[in-house]
């Protein structure tokens, strides 16, 4: 059936280019990441991680990892699922201490200030450093409400006028004011996929965080949609830093300006977002942006 | 291909016939559930709806304060401990001089209640003016007279096998004739408490006992259990021995037998707390034991099913984990807590064991005006006239029955549009 469906396929020639993938696939699965190459870390960063390890049980997920984000910079995380990308992303606002098996092991630094110090506080962290998840997740509550959230828990406005305001300015900034700005009181969850995650992505900065994380956030968008939170992104990052996990390459060369490259729990490569793509040292990083791994 | 395409056709055959055989069952055995209802209802209803008629008696009394023992300026008291069932009697004996023996005219008494006396004290007592007059007066008949109004007396059986004996039957036929018998809607059944004697016996009090038990056990189990399940869920360490443990026990505590509860509660809450008896706060705290595990196993489930998505989104705001619990996790968990509960109190409403053992079985003829006041409950009292030999007693059991189920399913009922008006979708 499959060979009916593509008659211009020449089976044979197929499985020999299939059969040469696997073999590069191998090879390069022999190759032992000792040491990340190219420049995981940078001048002044907005955080640095250092010897950084997790696991959930037993099961190591995150291996020595050593990484720096650069202020008002854009770094993009790719890799194979299963990786680690969003384990490592997590582990920055400390969203991993609410999953009871998992151990963080590692040092991070946030303006150089050890955020798993004993004594900071995860709640005032997660104010300073935002997320945006893979799928939207607004409460279920009006879209001003959503907005409103996290500036009233933290007493951010001093008044209702005050309020409108920063609600109107976050949904702005995310794109979305004009199409519901006379919807403001309906719930967030009427909302298209699209339009939830701006709702979301409106939902932190109106917080005014100074990071902001986003574990695949357009995985679930049209292009279209996509397209509008990736030029978002770009115009946040000369005033926020931003760490991002995507699986799209292209978004990755769109929208960063450094690019990580995990496998397996460790982190491949780094380098700046154009050398990455155009030459890239490691064989399994050139593996896996040519599309023959992963 | 074409072989597999056969096979598939004649599985489907097969798999149809499956499908049909098994809506087949369903229906049947949704049917037969239906039938049994019916067949339960139907014969409660049909043996209590005659409880919601009760038969008055009109007699006209001359009410002359010689007989009654007045002097001419009664004052309050004298008029209050008058003998008014005297009076009664005598009118009664006038109006059937056949009434002859010592065994007839005792019987002549039996045509009304015990209390008619004290409804014409009640008359008298509120318009004095009536002293020397002669008013007529729709007395409470007797539950022997009510039974045969009712026609469940038969008068064909021979005069030993029946409770009316013929004289008293030619009365009940004269007063007929004199259309001095008629059947009302039965007020009293609403209005009173528990009495000895069936026709003046109502349900008020067990239904006031039955609302002040419930309303301490919400108020005790509803807390309670939200938060205990708030803080399984929540806040307790995941797969922690300790917590494996309360949970197992939780589990096992909704499965204990009610009667066990009930001698926990006589021990601890009356033996040693000094609760008092019979009272409605010993039954609302037994009934909590009962109930809180219901209420925390549901409202745990509840929980549970709160998408982690959504905590997430508020942690990540930088909001707190009691303001997660509370912000965000418990007004999208409370529709389904709520009919957790409801369904809880739908069952401490008829459990009748527990309250047994606490002593809420006396017999308690007054309306309980607090949770510390003797009282009992409407299963109880259910039992306790299903357990009376009188014909009346059984009708008023029926109609107790009716009156308990129309309870529940208004409880249930608003379980159902709690659930519909409150849930949300995400
Ligand atoms: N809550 C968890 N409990 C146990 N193991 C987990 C948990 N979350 C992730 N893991 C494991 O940790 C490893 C890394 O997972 P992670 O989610 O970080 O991968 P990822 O790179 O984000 O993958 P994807 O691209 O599919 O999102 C995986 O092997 C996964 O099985
Ligand atoms: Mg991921």
């Amino acid at each position: 059936m499959t060979t009916e469906a593509l008659p211009n396929t020449d089976p044979s020639a197929e499985s020999a280019a299939l059969q040469q993938a696997r073999e590069n696939n191998r090879a390069a699965l022999d190759v032992t990441v000792d040491k990340t190459v190219g420049q995981p870390f940078v001048e002044n960063p907005k955080i640095s991680t250092r010897h950084v390890h997790v696991f959930y049980g037993d099961k190591p997920a995150i291996k020595d990892i050593s990484l720096d984000i650069g202020r008002n910079q854009v770094l993009a995380m790719i890799g194979p699922s299963g990786c680690g990308k969003s384990t490592f992303l997590r582990c920055l606002n400390r969203m991993n201490d609410t999953i009871p098996t998992c151990r963080v092991e590692g040092d991070f630094r946030l303006d150089g200030e050890d955020i798993y110090a004993p004594g900071q506080d995860p709640v005032l962290l997660r104010s300073r450093v935002g997320m945006v998840f893979q799928k939207p997740n607004p409460f279920p509550k009006s879209i001003y409400d959503n907005v409103a959230y996290g500036v009233r828990l933290h007493g951010l406005a001093k008044n209702r006028a005050e309020l409108d305001e920063i609600v109107e300015k976050s949904l702005r900034r995310a794109g979305l004011f004009d199409e519901v700005k006379d919807d403001l009181h309906k719930p967030g969850t009427g909302l298209s996929g699209g339009q939830q995650q701006r709702l979301c992505i409106a939902r932190t900065i109106a917080i005014d965080p100074e990071v902001i994380l986003m574990d695949e956030p357009t995985s679930a968008l049209d292009p279209i949609a996509t397209a509008l939170i990736e030029e978002l992104m770009i115009e946040l990052s000369e005033n926020y830093t931003i760490a991002i996990v995507t699986h799209s390459m292209q978004q990755a060369a769109r929208v960063s300006n450094r690019t990580a490259y995990f496998h397996m729990g460790k982190l491949v490569e780094v380098n700046d977002t154009d050398r990455i793509f155009t030459t890239p040292q490691h064989p399994l990083t050139e593996n896996y942006i040519t599309g023959r791994f992963g | 291909m074409k072989n597999h395409q056969e096979k598939i056709r004649n599985s489907l055959k097969k798999r149809h016939a499956r499908e049909r055989r098994f809506r087949l069952y369903g229906l049947l055995s949704v049917s037969v559930s239906i039938l049994f209802l019916l067949l339960l209802l139907t014969d409660i209803v049909s043996k209590g709806l005659p409880a919601f008629t009760e038969t008055r008696i009109k007699l006209d009394i001359t009410l002359d304060p010689q007989q009654l023992g007045l002097g001419d300026h009664p004052d309050r008291d004298a008029l209050f401990h008058a003998n008014y069932s005297r009076l009664i009697t005598e009118t009664l004996k006038k109006m059937f001089p056949d009434a002859k023996t010592r065994k007839q005219r005792r019987d002549l008494k039996q045509l009304v209640s015990k209390s008619a006396a004290y409804d014409l004290r009640d008359a008298v007592l509120a318009n004095p003016s009536l002293l020397g007059t002669t008013q007529s007066f729709w007395f409470l008949a007797k539950d022997d007279v009510d039974q045969y109004m009712k026609g469940r007396i038969d008068r064909t059986l021979p005069e030993s096998q029946r409770r009316l004996k013929d004289y008293q039957l030619a009365w009940i036929d004269r007063l007929l004739a004199e259309n001095r018998l008629e059947k009302r809607f039965n007020k009293t059944f609403f209005t009173a408490s528990d009495s000895r004697e069936p026709e003046q016996a109502g349900i008020r009090g067990a239904f006031v006992g039955s609302v002040l038990t419930l309303l301490v056990t919400l108020a005790l189990s509803f807390p309670i259990g939200v938060l205990a399940a708030i803080y399984l869920e929540e806040f307790a360490p995941q797969n922690n021995r300790w917590v494996d443990l309360i949970e197992v026990n939780i589990n096992n505590l909704a499965a204990v037998p009610s009667i066990v509860f009930g001698l926990l509660g006589l021990a601890v809450f009356i033996g040693f707390f000094g609760v008092p008896r019979s009272a409605p706060l010993a039954g609302g705290l037994v009934l909590t034991l009962m109930t809180l595990p219901t209420i925390i196993i549901t409202s745990r489930a509840v929980i549970k099913a709160v998408p982690q998505s959504i905590r997430e989104a508020a942690l990540a705001l930088g909001a707190s984990k009691t303001q997660v619990a509370f912000g965000h996790v418990l007004p999208l968990a409370l529709p389904g807590i709520l009919t957790g509960t409801i369904i809880g109190m739908a069952q401490a409403l008829g459990e009748t064991a527990p309250l047994l053992l606490i002593g809420m079985v006396a017999f308690v003829a007054d309306v309980p005006h607090g949770i510390f006041d003797p009282s009992t409950a409407l299963p109880v009292q259910i039992f306790l006239w299903a357990d009376s030999p009188e014909r009346a007693f059984v009708e008023r059991t029926s109609a107790a029955i009716i009156v308990l189920l129309t309870f529940l399913i208004a409880m249930n009922g608003l379980a159902v549009f709690m659930r519909k008006k409150y849930e949300k979708k995400w």
